[in-house]
């Protein structure tokens, strides 16, 4: 069974209230008259949209906290939305741009790698921070009920303001190396839909395993690194056997990068029927982190 | 008769042992689900629902709340109230059993709750309002009255991380001040802070149950749960022990409570927390009880205590000052019986010595006291000095409503009589009525 919130029946007209001699008569409204139901529950339970909808007014608050928190007491502030990842392509580009001479696709190998940091920086930071989300907020979590889906959610949707900052970046890189963006720059809002979800399905999983088992934390930082080397940021995809593509597909990422690549660069290669895999993935992950997070969900605040 | 809002029906929630104590390790949790696939058994290890790991919290538990009303729930640690309130709240979901409630509901389980000590006073009155439920239209209307009722407003724009205690108090307070559920669920630990705050917290429910709200209350402060509730759940390992009129419930919770502690049983002293002291001479246990009478370790207002030390010394000393101190809650000393003002003096040899206090009469309005001691030798040198020993209910059981006072009553009691005279313009004065009585009671009494 489920916590329902139907608005049972409405009443036909207001209903006057015994009072235990008061003297404010107070009228309950039809609207009000809501039934909520605590029942036990196992096993799969449903998204429950509407109510989720109910409590965006908490989401908004939730990001708008994570934002007024994250740079509080710091000398650079917004700047550190770029810092890691524009360090991370110099380098790049002097290891494998220079020194190894990692194929670019006859791209300048700065603006090659930054077109994948983007997104990666902000998949690897919405990840981490969903992952300890709950964990961190642990006496909302105790003391006070809303659907627990907001607090991942809020930190990854979050985390796109760092991703604009990154992305006006690039945009002023692009035109400093001379790129003029074609139409295919129309098709980034796209990617980035496709990279906020994976980053969402992923930290949703994550954040959930890490109420239960603490090593997650731990897991979750190597996981992050090894991913970055599964995810075509330092090199090309082109240097990947094409009969091991769509296995390389299967990682969200791939399908997010390239796609970036792609729609900013001149001369990168058209996504292809890997682009398909990427997605099948990012929705298969998605799904199953949002019916484990409701499944578990419950006795979040029994663990905590 | 109001409609029913809540109605709780065959409640219960089991727990694993141990669940709350520590997070699980990945690791235990694979080698446990492998271990269980060797046996050949499922691999989720509760399958079994009675095993001995398991708890019950809470276990059948059927009530109904009604419109209107303000409904008590009291019991000793660990008998379920909390658990019993977070099932309200939606925090955690019951094993067993459902839970109707209609209308809207919010649950006050700490004051607080989301306050980030670097947002400033207003951000954390917006973000405060919308996380115990309100709309952001509705925080914003109401965020003048808010700031108002809080006291706060010059420090509206200062993080609450340079705020005192109070002062955030306040703050949080106020906002939780202005819920407007039809039904809410509110824990003792509100309870908390200075006297004004406390009153003010009380002041306020009693203001939301008069409005016609439903409200829900927990506490093992009875005299609160006297002077708010009409009606009351009391609560004993995990069952329903009582239910009814808050006074019936009281009564047979003193009358349980009493009969568990049996007035001469010593209780252990060395793990206290003491104020000051050395290692010459201290308490070792202390016991203290109402004088044979029924009611065990509930002092009557105007009923005798005896209080027993039992020291402990390594060297013969001359202890000029030993004394036993009653406090309020706040750590306002109100009674300091001393043996120096007996003009005594305790002579301590190596070993044990028995000291015992007998107060005649206590003269204190029922409440929640705090019992401490100090010893001290000839030479201003402070022995032991336990300000907070152990808790004190001071109840009447006989009064109307079981002694419930509300906050002006006063501390201390007194024996007065009251002669009240009609004047009747150029009649002159014809008495009509007197009255004898003491302290907080209306009807006339006999002394004690």
């Amino acid at each position: 069974m489920i916590y329902a919130h139907k608005v049972s029946q409405p009443v036909e007209e207001s209903l006057e209230i015994e009072q235990r001699s008061a003297p404010a008569a107070r009228v309950l409204r039809a609207d009000d008259r809501r039934e909520i139901l605590i029942a036990p529950r196992s096993g799969w339970a449903p998204l429950e949209l509407r109510e989720h909808w109910s409590y965006r007014d908490l989401l908004y608050f939730l990001i708008w906290r994570v934002l007024k928190l994250r740079y509080k007491q710091t000398v650079l502030g917004i700047a550190w939305a770029v810092i890691p990842a524009v360090a991370t392509m110099v380098i790049f580009t002097v290891i494998f741009g220079r020194l190894v001479g990692v194929t670019s696709n006859g791209s300048p190998y700065a603006l090659f790698s930054f077109a994948a940091l983007v997104p990666w920086t902000y998949f690897a930071n919405a990840v981490t921070q969903s992952t300890n989300s709950l964990v961190e907020n642990e006496r909302l979590v105790t003391k006070v009920y809303f659907p627990r889906l907001l607090l991942p959610l809020a930190t990854t949707i979050a985390g796109l303001l760092d991703f604009l900052v990154g992305f006006v970046v690039l945009v002023v890189l692009m035109f400093s190396f001379g790129v003029v963006p074609t139409a295919a720059f129309l098709t980034l809002p796209a990617f980035a839909a496709l990279m906020v979800a994976a980053a969402f399905g992923v930290g949703l999983c994550l954040s959930a395993l890490n109420v239960y088992y603490r090593d997650v934390r731990y897991a979750t930082a190597f996981l992050i690194q090894f991913w970055l080397f599964a995810t075509p940021v330092a090199y090309a995809t082109s240097i990947i056997p094409t009969a091991w593509r769509p296995l390389f597909a299967v990682n969200p990422m791939v399908g997010v990068v390239d796609g970036f690549r792609w729609a900013v660069l001149e001369n990168a290669p058209a996504p292809r029927v890997d682009l398909l895999i990427s997605v099948f993935s990012v929705v298969v992950t998605l799904c199953v982190g949002l019916f484990y997070f409701r499944r578990v969900e419950d006795s979040f605040a029994d663990v905590v | 008769m109001a409609e029913v809002v809540v109605r709780a029906e065959a409640l219960g929630k089991r727990y694993r042992l141990g669940e709350r104590e520590r997070y699980r390790h990945l690791g235990a949790a694979l080698t446990r689900g492998v271990a269980a696939r060797l046996r050949g058994k499922g691999y989720r290890d509760d399958a079994s629902p009675e095993r001995d790991d398991h708890l019950w919290a809470l276990r059948d538990v059927s009530f109904e709340v009604r419109e209107g009303e303000t409904f008590g729930v009291i019991g000793s640690n660990g008998a379920g109230k909390s658990t019993l309130l977070k099932i309200l709240s939606r925090i955690t979901r019951p094993t067993t059993g459902v839970v109707r409630m209609t209308g809207q509901v919010a649950s006050l389980l700490e004051v607080g709750t989301g306050f980030h000590p670097e947002l400033t006073g207003r951000e954390n009155v917006l973000l405060n309002g919308v996380i115990l439920g309100m709309k952001r239209r509705e925080v914003n209307r109401r965020f003048d009255a808010i700031v108002d009722f809080s006291g706060i407003a010059p420090f509206l724009d200062t993080p609450v991380k340079r705020y005192s205690s109070g002062m955030y108090l306040r703050l949080a307070f106020a906002v939780a001040a202005h819920l407007e559920p039809d039904i809410l669920i509110v824990d003792e630990v509100l309870a908390v802070g200075d006297v004004e705050f406390q009153r003010k917290c009380l002041g306020k429910m009693d203001e939301v149950a008069r409005e016609g709200r439903t409200v829900f209350f927990v506490s093992h402060n009875i005299n609160a749960v006297q002077r708010l509730c009409t009606r009351s759940l009391a609560l004993e390992s995990g069952r329903v022990a009582s239910i009814g009129e808050t006074r019936d419930v009281v009564a047979w919770y003193l009358g349980e409570t009493a009969a568990m502690t049996a007035a001469d049983e010593w209780i252990e002293a060395a793990h206290l927390p003491r104020q000051r002291g050395g290692d010459d001479v201290r308490v070792i246990r202390f016991s203290y009880g109402t004088d044979g009478s029924l009611r065990g370790r509930l002092p009557h207002p105007e009923g005798p205590l005896e209080v027993k030390l039992l020291l402990e010394a390594q060297a013969a000393r001359s202890l000029a000052s030993v004394a036993i101190t009653i406090s309020d809650q706040f750590g306002a000393t109100l009674v300091n019986a001393d043996v120096v003002t007996l003009g005594e003096t305790v002579q301590v040899k190596p070993g044990h010595t028995l000291v015992t206090f007998r107060i005649r009469a206590l003269h204190l309005t029922p409440g929640t006291y705090v019992l401490g001691w100090w010893i001290g030798d000839a030479g201003d040198v402070v022995c032991d000095f336990v300000e907070r020993a152990i808790q004190l209910d001071v109840v009447d059981t006989a009064a109307p409503g079981l002694g419930a006072r509300s906050a002006g009553d006063g501390v201390v009691t007194c024996d007065f009589s009251v002669s009240i005279e009609t004047q009747r313009g150029d009649d002159g004065a014809a008495p009509t009525h007197a009255a004898t009585g003491l302290g907080t009671r209306q009807e006339p009494q006999s002394q004690v």
